[in-house]
């Protein structure tokens, strides 16, 4: 794999941008690996190339059924924070926003990582004694966040409707070093390195079994043959009940559609990311010039990667109080993803019934900003068969011990 | 926009009307139950893609709970039915059967 440079840009300028190699190969899959993966997502790549880059474990097949990075890791808001409550997850994603502060260099591939600061209005009085708990919370955890006035809010992001009526702003949870990334090129940036490490990512592959042997995974049967493995990551988001059921065990996950959609780009009016979780959106603007806006997830389970109409409209309607002056914004684009909720909001990271089946899901709402954190985890619980610290909280076995990371009443959560 | 027939009042509803509530026909485990009874009744999911039976409550309607089959892969829906039920009754079978041949049955 060639570098990437300001001396192969010069070097290609003189050549009419001829010479540029493909980013990664896609090769016929070979009849056994050291460790599969199912799905080319962030998660799943970042756990290859942690496995690669940390454990030294390159004999990997990364196994996709439709294009890399092409679900929810194309299809998210792209927002990084690492403001949680819970100890647990507060180290879990800021080990994240720490890889992603120097992922562009570790790649050597620009996922436009911005830590252009991120705003959690509070804007009721509970709220407000909310976030002053995390701010607390993350001062012991070491996560550096802090409490806003109003005034501090306005000065920040002008445009915000600070006075109400109905939800005047109070302030805000401030993480400075929260922000956005390209979510393609996170993706991208991953199957580059992964490829040039030599593992094996095979698009348009899709599993239609996992065979197992005494308990013990022996491999997984796909529309491209059979492929033997030692160990099998199962690192599908929205589809990991499908291929659990493959495997024979269920999952404690709902996938319900989660959407978001983009305005017309206009100029340059935000220049930090805005959650206002009370009317339920947020919302950034992106490179381009887009607002880019997020809203409620669906309460029913669906696969279909559309979501429902009355969201969108609840949305834009709070963020135009919030915001008036997007009222005469035309929306461009939505879409939905599939997301695989947890009935505590945070993610599965886990051995399996089956012997060395592991399991990378229930990331909900929030998967896009963990993926460095998460395959770091991943990478360390398949590589050593236990889980190392970030992962340990993470288990299967704390549904059965009740044992919750319990995020969905703690207020850093936006879904 | 998903709209289901409350069984109850016979009011076609839209889902803004309605409220989702999980999965339906769980096997209940209670006081004496194992520790893997009891984690599977409160937790385990089938979340399946293609046929699903779930609970749903006319919540702006007459608020009572009904069941409904629905497809999560395409978003059809099957019938609704009766709460007071441990399985699905047999028009509902029929229905999911006539138009999904290969379905499983209800596992």
């Amino acid at each position: 794999m060639r570098k990437y440079s300001i001396f192969a840009v010069a070097r290609e300028a003189m050549r009419y941008h001829a010479g540029w190699e493909k980013a990664w190969r896609s090769p016929v899959p070979k009849k056994k690996y050291k460790a599969v993966i199912i799905g080319a997502g962030g998660h799943g790549l970042a756990t290859a190339y942690y496995l690669g880059k940390v454990h030294g474990i390159t004999d990997v097949a990364i196994v996709e059924k439709g294009w890399l990075g092409g679900g929810n890791t194309g299809r998210n808001t792209t927002i990084i924070r690492s403001n949680y409550l819970q100890d647990a997850s507060a180290a879990i994603f800021d080990k994240a926003l720490q890889l992603y502060e120097g992922l562009s260099q570790d790649l050597n591939y620009n996922v436009m990582f911005s830590p252009r600061g991120l705003l959690m209005l509070a804007q009721s009085e509970h709220e407000m004694r909310g976030y002053k708990r995390t701010v607390y919370a993350n001062d012991l955890q070491g996560v550096s966040t802090r409490w806003i006035d109003r005034d501090e809010v306005r000065a920040l992001v002008p445009i915000i409707n600070i006075d109400g009526p109905r939800y005047p702003v109070l302030g805000a949870l401030y993480q400075e070093r929260g922000g956005t990334a390209r979510h393609d090129a996170v993706a991208w940036g991953y199957a580059r390195a992964c490829s040039a490490m030599g593992m094996d990512i095979i698009q348009q592959c899709e599993v239609t079994g996992i065979r197992t042997q005494n308990g013990t995974v022996a491999g997984i049967d796909t529309t491209k043959g059979a492929i033997e493995c030692e160990t099998l990551s199962i690192v599908t988001a929205g589809h990991s009940s499908v291929l659990a059921d493959m495997a024979g065990f269920r999952l404690p996950l709902e996938s319900v559609a989660l959407q978001a959609w983009v305005s017309e780009p206009v100029k340059p009016c935000m220049d930090m990311v805005v959650m206002a979780n009370l009317v339920h959106g947020y919302m950034s603007q992106s490179d381009k010039g887009e607002m880019v806006i997020g809203g409620g997830t669906d309460g029913f389970n669906n696969y279909t990667q559309r979501g429902s109409w009355h969201h969108v409209e609840e949305t834009t309607r709070a963020l135009v109080e919030t915001f008036p002056i997007i009222s005469r914004l035309k929306m461009l684009r939505q879409w939905g993803g599939i997301v695989d909720m947890t009935g505590d909001r945070s993610p599965i990271l886990s051995a399996t019934p089956i012997k060395n089946v592991f399991v990378n899901c229930g990331w909900g709402t929030g998967g896009f900003k963990a993926i460095p954190g998460s395959g770091w985890a991943m990478a360390e619980l398949v590589a050593r068969g236990t889980p190392g610290p970030l992962a340990a909280d993470f288990g299967l076995n704390r549904f059965r011990e009740g044992r919750f990371i319990d995020e969905s009443v703690a207020a850093g959560v936006a879904h | 926009m998903l709209i289901l027939t409350c069984p109850y009042c016979g009011i076609r509803a839209e889902e803004t009307e309605l409220h989702a509530g999980g999965e339906a026909h769980l096997k209940r485990f209670g006081p004496g139950a194992s520790d893997a009874e009891f984690e599977t009744y409160l937790f385990a999911r089938k979340n399946p893609k293609g046929v699903h039976f779930e609970r749903w409550r006319h919540s702006a309607g007459c608020g009572k709970w009904f069941l409904a089959a629905r497809c999560t892969a395409t978003l059809e829906v099957f019938g609704t039915y009766s709460a007071q039920t441990t399985q699905p009754p047999k028009h509902i079978l029929d229905a999911i059967k006539a138009k999904r041949p290969n379905w499983e049955g209800l596992v």
